[in-house]
Parts: structure tokens; C-alpha cells; sequence
């Protein structure tokens, strides 16, 4: 499944980019990009565990990107 | 500004607040707590972010380098400066994360093309939705003023468009019951009704809006030269403060305060911020800048290579020229025009070949075939006809070569002719031409004056006709008579001698000319008002086929990058500046913090100038 998330509170491009690479080794994920100009996040991962993923990826949104919000 | 925004806004006054009474107060314990109070306010978040980074590994960033600087400071009894710097950094984070805001709004307002509603009929009433929600085969209704809201089909009413959200083409464009409408135009006087043929999702502008939006993804390489860049500033710099505060004591015995002021002052400056906000943002300013003037560029890497075109290549029918033959001279004998024309439309009328629609079209008549019989197609020569019994031939060179009519030395160089005889009496002729664009001429000169060194042209047409354009358009370099696969063998020969930094561009109409595409630098296509197979196939789409626009967006493509090595520069010279100043003593940590908020600051202003474009004439 591919979904596209708006993100907010994204000031960092140096965080987007460690961001990206941090999700990006989330178990079930297959390809992940963030846009830090538009604040958009496409996330590709398994049907199954879709929903943890998302839960997971906002975890380290936040961690990763000072506080950053992955609506 | 962001609810955040304005909570940290409070937070740092309030802090600043007490920070100016602590400086007043002469009691030093009292002074001391004042302080400490600002200074834990004021860090707080800071603190607390470089502690969690470091439990999850991640220790080198901005929050680990400004804690330990500040708490440096405060361990060396430097309060006032550990304040001062905290309450510094926070509000320069502030002011930068505002202006990327700002940024971004204002880049976003201009390629705002987005319709909002659609007044769609349903059950005899005209309801207001969003775009989204109408089906297929709907019919919805656009007042004058509104923008089209879906690509579709008109049912009635009769109006103008303004495309220039699309194209960047003021022109407006008429449209009338039966023509197709493109989402994201304005429409400009009379009521529309029109049966929506793709969903929102699909439209025109729904495309071009994602295009636009994604395209920022594909990083340029200096995009990715920065991050990979930013990584190894910061520890570099750390490790090269550490060495600061080390070294110099150990060297002279003494001194550790004044080394170790500094190496804290070299942490501060050590973000390389500026640069990894900026250089992404210039480049999303130039490819809206390009967008809003019909030039779509899928990729910050494509704007980059555009920048250092070299040589350019075009494909010519469709491209240079307006790929469909037409009537341009009539040269009649014995007949007057319009009786030739209509003697030549009547024997072609039978025919499908390219030339006959082009006569026919130009006669703009029903064609009147009483009277007509033994209609020939005589391969590759022409056609014959007996009309109310009388014997016409129309046809080229060859064909009255054959039935012995003599033709005037009437050259017409490039251009098919038709010759037309009735009962072996020449009648006089027609020429076709395959028109070129008004706008191909001045592109060409446009390219030389951007630096374009060579500008070729390829095509499966005739050396007579290709020499004759070459001429005409000034280009260097024309290779005819050209199968599909010889067309990529050209490329392949022109991409050698190219430096190591010139590009090839090749412009073609998109349809038949995937491989060329792919194997060019960077591939444009023609792609009139949202054609599939252009947009799908090339690199770089022109909305509106004009070739003209190649100049302009090279033009783009080097002022983003100009901008791009500005704010690099910049912020590059500055900080190693600051670093020295430090180094010997000529600097401390509040000019520090300035120098590195202000550099931000002036970078994140100066990538917002890529948006605009400057327009030649």
C-alpha cells in the first residue's frame, strides 16, 4: 500500500533527509520519500502491517526531526 | 506563524525578560539564579532534544553542539554569555523556521492553479462541489471568471480561455460546443457547460500539480552534494573544536578559558543549516518559476542539466516546423487560383494521401464530383481523373514528365509541388509546404545567445527539404533522410565530443521519439495541453509546443543554479570566516550566532529570486 502524509513543524532538511533513512529501515517498509519543500511524506509498505508502520514512522518522525508531525 | 511558532516565541521573551533583570541585579547568587532560570527557559527544549538524540545514537546535531557549548560556558562561569547564546540560537531557529514558511507559501500561491469547486447538475439542480467528487460523464457548468474545475467536452455555450495558469501564455483560447476544455484554464466570458471526460484525479491540472510537487524529489546533485556534505561538516568541526580547546593549552601551558571560549564559539558555528535549507528550496523556486510559464521540469536534476546544455538536437516535423502540410503558394497558367485549386481538389477528392487532405483543405469546399470518373492513383507520381470529359493529371515532376507536359523552371526548394494538366495543357501548380513555426527562428538565435554551441536538426524528410530549414532557422548541423534507429545513432555521435560538463538536449514531439528521449541528456517534448505519451516519455514537457520556451528554460535552469552557487558560496565564506575570526581570538559566540542566523536567514530570502524569471522582449 502507498500513502501520501502531509507533514508539519519540518525546518530541517538535514532532519527530512535522516528521517527518510531512519523510516526507511522500519521493518515492513518498501520505499520511502520525503519531500522537504512540500512537507510530503510517500510511504510504500506491506498491506498487512500497514497501520504499525504508519504508527512506527510517526515515532521517528518526531525523534528524528524535532518534533516533526506526520498527520 | 504555527501555534509552535508562537508558543516558542512567548517562551523566549519571557526568558529574554528575565535574563535583562538578572544583568541588573548586583546581588551574585540572586544574579546567578535569575540567570540560570533564562538559561533553563530558554534551552529547555534544546537540552532536552540532544539528550533523547544521544540515547537513540544520533549525537552529532545542532541540539548536542549548542548544549554543550552553552553549558561549557556556563562551567566556566561565563553566565551571561550562556544565556545571551541560547536566547540567540532560539530566536534565530525562529526566525529561520518563519521565513521557510513564508517561503514555502509564497512559492505555493504562485503555482496555485488548483480549483476549488465544481457546479456540477445533478437530478435538475446545480450543486457546488469539490472537484473530486464529480463522476465521469457528469455535466457541470463554469461561470465566466471561474477556472475549470475538470478536463472535458463542451455541451453548449461558447467562450474564451485564459490558459496562462498552464502554459504562461496570455493568449486566450475560444472554445465552442464540441471542444475539449483543459482543467486549471480561466474561463473568461460566456457560460460553459461541459460533460466531464477524466476525473479530478486524472485531469490536466491534477497532473501537472503532482509533476510540479514531485519533481523536488528527484535531487539535483548539488542538492545531494549538500546533505552528504552537512554530514561531515558537523563532526569535522566538532572534532576541529575539540583540537582547539586542546591543543593551544598543552602547546603554551596555559590559557584553557580563552581556548575553551573558543571551541565553544566554534560549535555554534559549526551548523551547516543554511546551506541544507536553501539549496532544496532555490530549486523548488525554479521549477515553479519554470511551471508557471508552461515549462514542466520533472526533476531538480533535469533543471541542472539543462543549465549546461551544449548542444541541442530537434526532431523536425512537429517540432521546428508545425508537422502538417499545408497550401502555401499558388502559381496558376491558363486558370485562375481558385479554379485551379478547385480543379485540383476535385481530382484529389478520392485520395488519403497527406497532400490531397492539404489541397482539399485549403479549397474549403465541399468538392463537387458530378461530372468526375476514372479516378487513378498512379504510385508515387500523382493522380489522374476524366472530368465532365475532360483528362486532368495533378501529380509531381514525374507525372508530367510522363505524359509529356512541360513544366516551367519554377523551383520552389523544399516544398512539394503539384502539378495540374487538362488534356495536356499545363494548368500551372500548387506548393505544400510543411510551415515553419513562427517562433522556430528566433529559438534558435535565442539558443546561440544562451551558449548553445551546436543546434541540430534530424529528420526522415527529404536533404532538400532538411537543407532548406537549416538554412532558414541559421542551425548548425541538419541530418536527413533518418529511419528512427538512424535518429539514435546521431545522438549516440553527437554525445561523444561533448566536454564533460555539456549536455545534450533533444526536443521532439513526444509520440515516436521514446528512444531518442532516453538517450539524451535530457528529453523535451512538445506536449500541446496535456498529450499522454509526451508527458509520460520526456524529461521536460513545453505546455505549449512553442519552441521558444527551450531558451527560456535554460535560461531558468542557469539563474536557479546561479542563486543555488550564490547562497553556497555564501554561506560557505562567511562561516570559514567566522571560524577564523574565532580561531584567533577576534570573534566570541554572540557574533557566532549572528553570523550563522543571519546567513540562514539571507539564504532562505535569496532562493525565493529563483522563482522569478526573467522574460526576454
Amino acid at each position: 500500500m502507498k500513502k501520501v502524509f502531509q507533514l508539519s513543524e519540518l525546518d530541517c532538511a538535514a532532519c527530512a533527509d535522516r528521517m527518510e533513512t531512519a523510516i526507511r529501515k522500519l521493518p515492513g517498509v518498501t520505499a520511502v520519500a520525503v519531500n522537504f519543500v512540500t512537507q510530503r511524506l510517500t510511504l510504500e509498505a506491506d498491506d498487512a502491517t500497514f497501520e504499525e508502520v504508519v504508527q512506527a514512522a510517526r515515532k521517528v518522525a518526531a525523534r528524528t526531526a524535532h518534533g516533526c508531525i506526520l498527520s | 506563524m504555527t501555534h509552535k511558532q508562537k508558543q516558542t516565541l512567548m517562551t523566549i521573551v519571557i526568558a529574554a525578560v528575565i535574563f535583562i533583570a538578572a544583568l541588573l541585579v548586583p546581588q551574585p547568587v540572586f544574579r546567578f539564579i535569575l540567570f540560570l532560570i533564562a538559561y533553563l527557559l530558554s534551552g529547555f527544549s534544546v537540552l532536552k532534544e540532544a539528550g533523547e538524540n544521544i540515547i537513540h545514537g544520533e549525537i552529532f546535531d545542532e541540539n548536542f553542539l549548542m548544549s554543550v557549548a552553552t553549558l561549557g560556558a556556563l562551567v566556566i562561569g561565563e553566565y551571561p554569555e550562556a544565556v545571551a547564546v541560547m536566547l540567540l540560537y532560539q530566536t534565530g531557529e525562529l526566525f529561520q523556521s518563519y521565513a521557510l514558511g513564508k517561503s514555502r507559501k509564497s512559492i505555493s500561491a504562485l503555482m496555485d492553479i488548483r480549483p476549488d469547486t465544481a457546479h456540477v447538475e445533478r437530478k435538475g439542480e446545480t450543486i457546488t462541489v469539490s472537484p473530486e467528487d464529480v463522476a465521469v460523464g457528469e455535466v457541470f457548468v463554469i461561470k465566466p471568471g471561474e477556472r475549470v474545475p475538470l478536463d472535458g467536452v463542451v455541451l453548449e455555450g461558447a467562450s474564451a480561455l485564459n490558459t496562462a495558469a498552464l502554459t504562461g501564455e496570455s493568449l486566450p483560447r475560444d472554445v465552442t460546443v464540441g471542444d475539449d476544455v483543459v482543467s486549471g484554464c480561466v474561463n473568461q466570458s460566456g457560460l460553459l457547460r461541459v460533460r466531464a471526460s477524466k476525473p479530478y484525479g486524472e485531469s490536466t491540472v491534477a497532473k501537472i500539480l503532482d509533476l510540479v510537487e514531485n519533481a523536488s524529489a528527484k535531487k539535483a546533485k548539488t542538492e545531494a552534494f549538500i546533505t552528504r556534505f552537512a554530514r561531515i561538516y558537523t563532526p569535522l568541526v566538532c572534532a576541529a573544536a575539540l583540537l582547539l580547546f586542546v591543543l593551544p593549552p598543552l602547546i603554551t601551558g596555559g590559557g584553557w578559558r580563552i581556548w575553551g571560549e573558543r571551541a565553544l564559539s566554534f560549535l555554534v558555528v559549526s551548523c551547516p543549516c543554511a546551506l541544507v535549507i536553501s539549496v532544496p528550496l532555490t530549486f523548488f523556486g525554479g521549477i515553479g518559476g519554470a511551471s508557471r510559464n508552461g515549462i514542466l521540469v520533472k526533476g531538480s536534476n533535469y533543471l541542472e542539466q539543462l543549465a549546461s546544455a551544449e548542444t541541442v538536437v530537434f526532431d523536425k516535423t512537429g517540432t521546428l516546423t508545425e508537422g502538417s502540410f499545408k497550401v502555401t503558394l499558388i502559381h496558376p497558367d491558363q486558370v485562375t487560383e481558385q479554379e485551379l485549386l478547385k480543379l485540383a481538389a476535385t481530382v484529389e477528392s478520392y485520395s488519403d494521401h497527406p497532400i490531397s487532405r492539404s489541397i482539399r483543405a485549403q479549397y474549403h469546399l465541399p468538392v463537387d464530383s458530378d461530372g468526375l470518373t476514372n479516378v487513378q492513383e498512379i504510385a508515387g507520381q500523382g493522380v489522374s481523373a476524366e472530368l465532365h470529359g475532360r483528362t486532368l493529371f495533378a501529380g509531381n515532376q514525374k507525372l508530367m514528365d510522363t505524359i509529356g507536359v512541360v513544366t516551367p523552371n519554377c523551383p520552389h526548394e523544399g516544398s512539394t509541388v503539384v502539378h495540374v494538366a487538362r488534356d495536356g495543357v499545363y494548368l500551372g501548380h500548387i506548393v505544400i509546404s510543411d510551415e515553419i513555426k513562427s517562433g522556430s527562428k528566433a529559438a534558435v538565435a535565442a539558443l546561440k545567445r544562451e551558449g548553445v554551441r551546436k543546434t541540430v536538426m534530424l529528420t526522415g524528410d527529404t536533404q532538400a527539404v532538411a537543407d532548406q530549414v537549416g538554412r532558414e532557422l541559421g542551425l548548425t548541423e541538419v541530418h536527413a533522410q533518418l529511419l528512427p534507429a538512424d535518429k539514435v545513432d546521431q545522438v549516440e555521435k553527437l554525445l561523444s565530443p561533448n566536454g564533460p560538463k555539456g549536455r545534450l538536449i533533444f526536443v521532439g514531439d513526444g509520440v515516436n521519439d521514446a528512444p531518442v528521449l532516453t538517450r539524451a541528456d535530457v528529453g523535451v517534448a512538445m506536449g500541446a495541453l496535456g498529450s499522454d505519451a509526451a508527458v509520460e516519455a520526456a524529461d521536460v514537457v513545453l505546455m505549449d509546443d512553442d519552441p521558444r520556451k527551450l531558451p527560456l528554460a535554460i535560461g531558468i535552469a542557469r539563474h536557479t543554479l546561479q542563486i543555488a552557487r550564490q547562497n553556497i558560496v555564501f554561506a560557505l565564506a562567511v562561516k570559514l570566516g567566522v571560524l577564523a575570526l574565532i580561531a584567533v581570538g577576534l570573534a566570541n559566540m554572540w557574533l557566532a550566532v549572528f553570523a550563522d542566523v543571519g546567513v540562514s536567514l539571507l539564504a532562505i530570502l535569496n532562493a525565493t529570486r529563483a522563482l522569478r524569471v526573467r522574460n526576454e522582449e
